[in-house]
C-alpha cells in the first residue's frame, strides 16, 4: 500500500484516558480501561472484526457477544423492531436474537487475538451455558485460556435461551444465581461480573445472590420482555418471522429511567453497599452515561445507541463527560460515582413540609395554552386564563392553588419558561414518619 | 379574449423561455411537501389550546386537531376536519395569504423560532391526499325545501354544499360556462395547478342535491323576481365582476387592458406559448391582483414588467410575501406616481404611460407637479374590482339595499330583501379572499337553514 497516512497535529489515540484534560480511566472490579464507555454484549461485539473497529473508534472496553455450548445457537430471520417516536426517532429497540451464532472455537480464537493486539482496552466475554457445574467447568478454562480480563455472566436473556434453561430463567431464580456465580468463582481467577436481568419484582435479590455467590461485581439491565408494535392489517406483532411473531428482549432510551431506579436500588441497598455496578440500559449520551454514574455504576455498557449510530458516537460521549466533569473539577470517574446516592432515598423520608410553585416568564412565553388546559383538565386548576388589552393572551398561577406538581413545566414547549420556585414556609423540615398526620408515625 | 392585445408576439414568438421553462414556470408556486416533510412538519406543531391560528382561520379550521391527524397519519380525518369547516379546503390550501391568516398568528412566530407551523401546506397535504369512498359528507334526511343560488363561486359553492347537507335542494345558476368563479378564471396560474378547481368542485358535487344551469345570469336573462317566488330562498354570491378604469382618454386603445381580463384567458388557455406577450409592460395597482398580473406576464417572458402604486409600499394591499415573489420574478417597483396620460402611437396604439408624481400632504395623496414616462408595449389595470351594476338591474335586485355599490347584508347575511340572502366579495365587509367567500356561504346556509326550520315547524 502506498496510502500516505499521517495523524494531523493534536489527534488522539483512541485509547487516551486523557481527554481535555480530565483524566476518564476506570479500574472496575480489577478490570483497567481507557474510559467507563464499553460495549455490552450484543451484535456490536459479535466478532473480531466490530470490536476492533470499536476499539479504532475510541472504546473503553467491550463485552464479547454471549458464548454458550457448541453446537450454536440458530437465529431467525427478521429479529429487530422498534417503538417509534412521531418524528421516526427510535424511542425503544427489541430483538428477539439469541446468543452468539458463531462456533466457540472462532470467537475464543478471536478473543485471543484482540486481546493480544488491544492490551490496554478491556476484553470481557460473556457467557452463558446451561445450568450444572460440569458446563461451566468445562467451558471457563477455555476463555481463562483467551487472556480476556474477565467474564459477564449472561443471566438475563428473555427471550428463546430460557425455553432452553438459560438465561432469565437462571436469573429469575436467586438460589441458581448464587450457585452459577459459586461455579465461576470456582473455575476462573479473574473478576466474575453477574448480568441481572430487570423481568424480576425486587432487583436487590438478584444483586444479593450474586455477591452471596462471590461475584466481582453486577451489570445490569438485560433487556425487558416487550412487543413493540403490532401490524394491524395482518393482526401480528413485530418483529414478523413468516407469518407469527414472539415477545423479544426491550432496550434503548425507553429502557433508561427503569435501569436507573434498578442501578440506584442495589447501589443503596446496605445488603450490597460496595457491589461495583456496571450501568447498562438506553444509554446514549454522555449526560446518561454520567446519570448512571452519579448513581452508583462504575463503567457504562451501550448496545442500542451503537446499533442504531455506529461506533463513532463515544467521541462525543468522551468529549462531552470530559468537558462536564472539567468544569463540576471532578478529576476521576470515581469523584462522582455515587454522588446522587445520598440524596434519593424513600418516599417516607421526605419533607412533608417543602414547597415549590410554579412560576411563569412571560417574556417567554409564547401562549400556547398547553399549560392552562393541563392543569385546568388534569390536575389543580391552578393557572389562570386572561386576556390583555390588546387581546393577547396571559397565562398566570394562582399561587394559593399551586400544589407544586411540575406537570405545567412539563407540558411547556418552550425551556425555562416555567420555573418550579421553592417556598419559604417558615416551617422545619418534616418526614413523613414523624408527620402527625400519618397514622403510623414513629413517635420523636 | 386578449384582443386588445392582438398586435403583440405570442410568448412562443418572444422566445424568452422554451416550451418546457414556460410550462414549469406555472406549475406549483409552492411545491407540496412530501409524506415525510408533512409527518415532521406536523411534529412542529404544538396542538395549542384555544390556539391563535385557529382564530385568524377565517373558516374556524380546527388546525390542532388536524394537524395531530396527519401526525398519526390518519389523513382521511385530517381531511374531515379541514372539509367540515371549509368544504373548498384544498384551494383555500393554495391561495390563502397564509402569511397574513393562520400562519402569522402561529405561536411558533416566537422571537425564539421566527417560523411558524407551515399551516397551508399541511391542509393541502391532507386534502391532496385523502382518499374517501364515496363522498365524505352525509345528506340530512330531506327538508323538501328549494334554494337558489346565484353564482358558482367560492361562496355560492359552499353555500349550496352546506345546504345540501342540511337536506335542502340546491340549483345554482351560473353565468359562465364552468363553475369555481375565480378559483376557475381568476387564480394566478401557478397557484392552482392541474386543473384542481374543477376536479374540487366535481368533489363538492359528489354529496348530490345540487344541480348547476349554466349560462344563466341576473340581470340579462333571469331575474331576482322569478328566483324569489320560485324557491324558499335565495342567495346571491354574484362576486366583483368590472374591473375599475382609469378614467383617462384612450383607455379603449389597444394594448390596454383589465389585468383580470387577461388572467382569465391565461388560465383557461392549453397553450401558454399562443398568449400575447408585452415584453415591455406596465401594471398598475397595488393589490394581489397587480402582483398576479406582474409575476405571470414576468413568467411568459416580459423582460421589462414595471408595478406602479400612487402611494408608498406600506400601503399596498399585496402582502409582503406577495411582493417578495413579483421581486424575486424580476419585477420593478414604481411608488408615489400615478397614471397621468396614456401614450399612443400614431396608430392609437399604446406606447407607454405619463406619470404624475404624487406625495402625501397633511394626509393627502396630491401631485407634486413632477412627471416622468415609461415605456411599455402593453398596460395592465388592478386598480380594484367594482360590483357589476347589471347584475341587480330588474326591478325587485334594484330594490336590494347597498353599503356603497355592494349589496347590504345584516350578521345573519340577510339582505333587505325577506329570503335573500348574500355572501362573498359581492357583500361588506371584510378581505376579498376566498376562504373569507366559503365562510359566508357556509355562515348563509346556517341561518338559510334555520329560517326555512322555523318556518315549517310554525306551519
Ligand atoms: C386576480 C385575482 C387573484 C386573486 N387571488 C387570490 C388569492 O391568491 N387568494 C385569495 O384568497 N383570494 C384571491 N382573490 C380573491 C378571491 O378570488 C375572491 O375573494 C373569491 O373568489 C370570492 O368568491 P365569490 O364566490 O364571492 O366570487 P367569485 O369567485 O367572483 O364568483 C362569483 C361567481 O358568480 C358568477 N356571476 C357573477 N355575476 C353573475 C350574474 N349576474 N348571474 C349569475 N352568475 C354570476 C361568476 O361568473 C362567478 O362564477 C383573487 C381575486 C382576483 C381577481
Ligand atoms: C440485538 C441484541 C442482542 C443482544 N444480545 C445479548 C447477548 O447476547 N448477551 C447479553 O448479555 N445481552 C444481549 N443484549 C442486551 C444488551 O447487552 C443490553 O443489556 C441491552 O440492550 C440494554 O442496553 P441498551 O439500552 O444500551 O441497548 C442484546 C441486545 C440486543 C439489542
Ligand atoms: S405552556 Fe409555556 S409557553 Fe405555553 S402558555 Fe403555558 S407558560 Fe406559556
Ligand atoms: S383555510 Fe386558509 S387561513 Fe384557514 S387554515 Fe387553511 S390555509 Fe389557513
Ligand atoms: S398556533 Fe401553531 S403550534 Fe399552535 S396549534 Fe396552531 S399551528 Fe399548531
Amino acid at each position: 500500500m502506498n496510502t500516505l497516512t499521517f495523524t494531523p497535529p493534536g489527534k488522539k489515540d483512541s485509547g487516551d484516558s486523557v481527554v481535555n484534560g480530565v483524566d476518564l480511566s476506570v479500574n472496575f472490579a480489577g478490570i483497567k480501561a481507557p474510559n467507563p464507555f464499553w460495549l455490552a454484549s450484543a451484535p456490536p461485539t459479535d466478532k473480531a472484526y466490530n470490536v476492533v473497529r470499536a476499539y479504532e473508534a475510541g472504546w473503553g472496553g467491550v463485552v464479547w457477544k454471549t458464548l454458550g455450548e457448541e453446537p450454536p445457537a440458530v437465529n431467525v430471520s427478521s429479529r429487530y423492531s422498534a417503538h417509534y417516536g412521531k418524528n421516526r426517532e427510535v424511542i425503544g429497540f427489541n430483538n428477539i436474537e439469541l446468543i452468539t451464532d458463531r462456533s466457540l472455537e472462532i470467537n475464543l480464537k478471536e478473543i485471543t487475538q484482540v486481546k493480544k493486539d488491544w492490551p490496554d482496552r478491556a476484553l470481557i466475554v460473556s457467557i452463558m451455558v446451561p445450568c450444572n457445574e460440569e458446563a461451566w467447568a468445562y467451558i471457563l478454562p477455555l476463555v481463562e485460556a483467551t487472556g480476556a480480563d474477565g467474564i459477564e455472566l449472561n443471566l438475563g436473556c428473555p427471550h428463546g435461551m430460557p425455553e432452553r434453561g438459560m438465561g432469565a430463567a437462571v436469573g429469575q431464580n436467586p438460589d441458581l444465581i448464587e450457585k452459577v456465580t459459586y461455579w465461576c468463582k470456582k473455575h476462573y481467577s479473574k473478576p466474575v461480573i453477574v448480568k441481572l436481568t430487570p423481568n424480576i419484582t425486587d432487583i436487590r435479590v438478584g444483586a444479593q445472590a450474586a455477591l452471596r455467590g462471590g461475584a466481582d461485581a453486577v451489570s445490569l439491565i438485560n433487556t425487558i420482555n416487550s412487543i413493540t408494535s403490532i401490524d394491524l392489517d395482518n393482526m401480528v406483532a413485530k418483529p414478523t418471522v413468516g407469518h407469527q411473531s414472539t415477545h423479544g428482549g426491550y432496550c434503548g432510551s425507553a429502557v433508561k429511567p427503569i435501569a436507573m431506579n434498578m442501578v440506584a436500588e442495589i447501589a443503596r441497598d446496605p445488603a450490597t453497599p460496595t457491589l461495583p455496578i456496571s450501568g447498562i440500559g438506553g444509554i446514549s449520551t454522555w449526560r446518561d452515561a454520567a446519570e448512571f454514574i452519579a448513581l452508583g455504576a462504575g463503567s457504562v455498557q451501550v448496545c442500542t445507541a451503537a446499533m442504531l449510530n455506529g461506533f463513532r458516537i463515544v467521541e462525543e460521549m468522551k468529549d462531552g463527560l470530559s468537558r462536564w466533569m472539567a468544569e463540576k473539577g471532578y478529576d476521576s470517574i470515581e469523584a462522582f460515582s455515587r454522588k446522587a446516592i445520598p440524596q434519593t432515598t424513600d418516599w417516607k423520608h421526605l419533607d412533608i413540609n417543602f414547597k415549590t410553585i410554579a412560576k411563569i416568564d412571560q417574556d417567554l412565553c409564547i401562549e400556547c395554552g398547553r399549560c392552562y388546559i393541563a392543569c385546568e383538565d388534569t390536575s389543580h386548576q391552578s393557572i389562570a386564563k386572561l386576556t390583555e388589552q390588546d387581546g393577547a393572551r396571559r397565562y398566570e398561577v394562582i399561587e394559593e392553588e399551586c400544589v407544586g406538581c411540575n406537570l405545567c413545566q412539563i407540558t411547556c414547549p418552550v425551556d425555562n419558561c416555567i420555573t418550579m420556585v421553592p417556598q419559604e414556609t417558615g416551617q422545619p423540615f418534616l418526614a413523613w414518619d414523624n408527620d402527625p398526620r400519618n397514622p403510623f408515625r414513629v413517635a420523636s | 379574449m386578449t384582443s386588445p392585445l392582438n398586435h403583440l408576439p405570442s410568448a412562443k414568438e418572444v422566445g424568452t423561455y422554451d416550451p418546457d421553462t414556460l410550462a414549469s414556470n406555472f406549475s406549483d408556486l409552492h411545491p407540496p411537501l412530501t409524506h415525510r416533510q408533512a409527518m415532521i412538519e406536523s411534529q412542529r406543531c404544538l396542538y395549542c389550546f384555544d390556539a391563535p391560528c385557529v382564530e385568524a382561520c377565517p373558516s374556524d379550521i380546527d388546525i390542532p386537531s388536524f394537524i395531530r391527524q396527519i401526525s398519526e397519519n390518519n389523513i382521511n380525518g385530517a381531511a374531515e376536519t379541514i372539509l367540515e369547516a371549509n368544504i373548498l379546503g384544498g384551494s383555500c390550501a393554495r391561495v390563502c395569504p397564509t402569511e397574513i391568516l393562520c400562519e402569522r398568528s402561529c405561536v411558533r412566530n416566537h422571537d425564539a423560532e421566527c417560523q411558524p407551523v407551515l399551516i397551508g401546506l399541511l391542509q393541502r397535504h391532507a386534502t391532496d391526499h385523502m382518499q374517501f369512498d364515496g363522498h365524505p359528507f352525509k345528506r340530512a334526511t330531506s327538508t323538501g325545501s328549494h334554494v337558489a343560488v346565484v353564482g358558482a363561486g367560492p361562496a355560492g359553492l359552499s353555500c349550496a354544499h352546506r345546504l345540501a347537507m342540511l337536506g335542502h335542494q340546491v340549483t345554482i345558476f351560473e353565468a359562465e360556462q364552468k363553475p369555481g368563479g375565480l378559483n376557475e378564471y381568476g387564480i394566478a396560474r401557478y397557484k392552482m395547478t392541474d386543473d384542481f378547481a374543477r376536479k374540487e368542485v366535481e368533489f363538492l358535487l359528489e354529496i348530490g342535491g345540487i344541480e348547476i344551469q349554466y349560462g344563466q345570469r341576473l340581470g340579462a336573462n333571469l331575474e331576482l323576481a322569478t328566483l324569489h317566488n320560485q324557491y324558499d330562498s335565495v342567495f346571491l354570491s354574484l362576486g366583483l365582476g368590472a374591473s375599475r378604469a382609469l378614467g383617462l382618454t384612450g383607455e379603449q386603445a389597444p394594448g390596454l387592458m383589465p389585468a383580470v381580463d387577461y388572467i382569465k384567458v391565461l388560465r383557461q388557455t392549453d397553450d401558454l406559448g399562443s398568449l400575447a406577450v408585452a415584453k415591455r409592460c406596465i401594471v398598475i395597482g397595488a393589490g394581489n391582483t397587480a402582483i398576479d398580473m406582474a409575476t405571470q406576464m414576468a413568467r411568459l417572458g416580459a423582460t421589462e414588467v414595471t408595478l406602479v402604486y400612487r402611494r408608498g409600499v406600506e400601503a399596498m394591499s399585496a402582502t409582503d410575501h406577495e411582493q417578495e415573489i413579483a421581486k424575486a420574478n424580476g419585477v420593478r417597483m414604481v411608488t408615489w406616481a400615478q397614471p397621468d396620460e396614456i401614450l399612443l402611437d400614431d396608430q392609437v396604439r399604446v406606447t407607454g404611460m405619463r406619470f404624475a408624481k404624487t406625495h402625501d400632504q397633511a394626509g393627502r395623496l396630491t401631485p407634486t407637479g413632477e412627471t416622468f414616462e415609461i415605456a411599455a408595449d402593453a398596460v395592465f389595470t388592478a386598480i380594484g374590482q367594482g360590483f357589476e351594476g347589471a347584475s341587480l338591474s330588474d326591478t325587485t335586485a334594484a330594490e336590494l339595499a347597498r353599503d356603497g355599490e355592494r349589496i347590504h347584508v345584516n350578521e345573519m347575511f340577510q339582505t333587505s330583501l325577506p329570503n335573500v340572502y348574500a355572501g362573498g366579495d359581492c357583500v361588506k365587509p371584510g378581505q376579498d379572499l376566498t376562504v373569507q367567500a366559503v365562510q359566508h356561504g357556509k355562515l348563509a346556509a346556517h341561518a338559510i337553514h334555520q329560517a326555512l326550520v322555523a318556518k315549517q315547524e310554525a306551519a
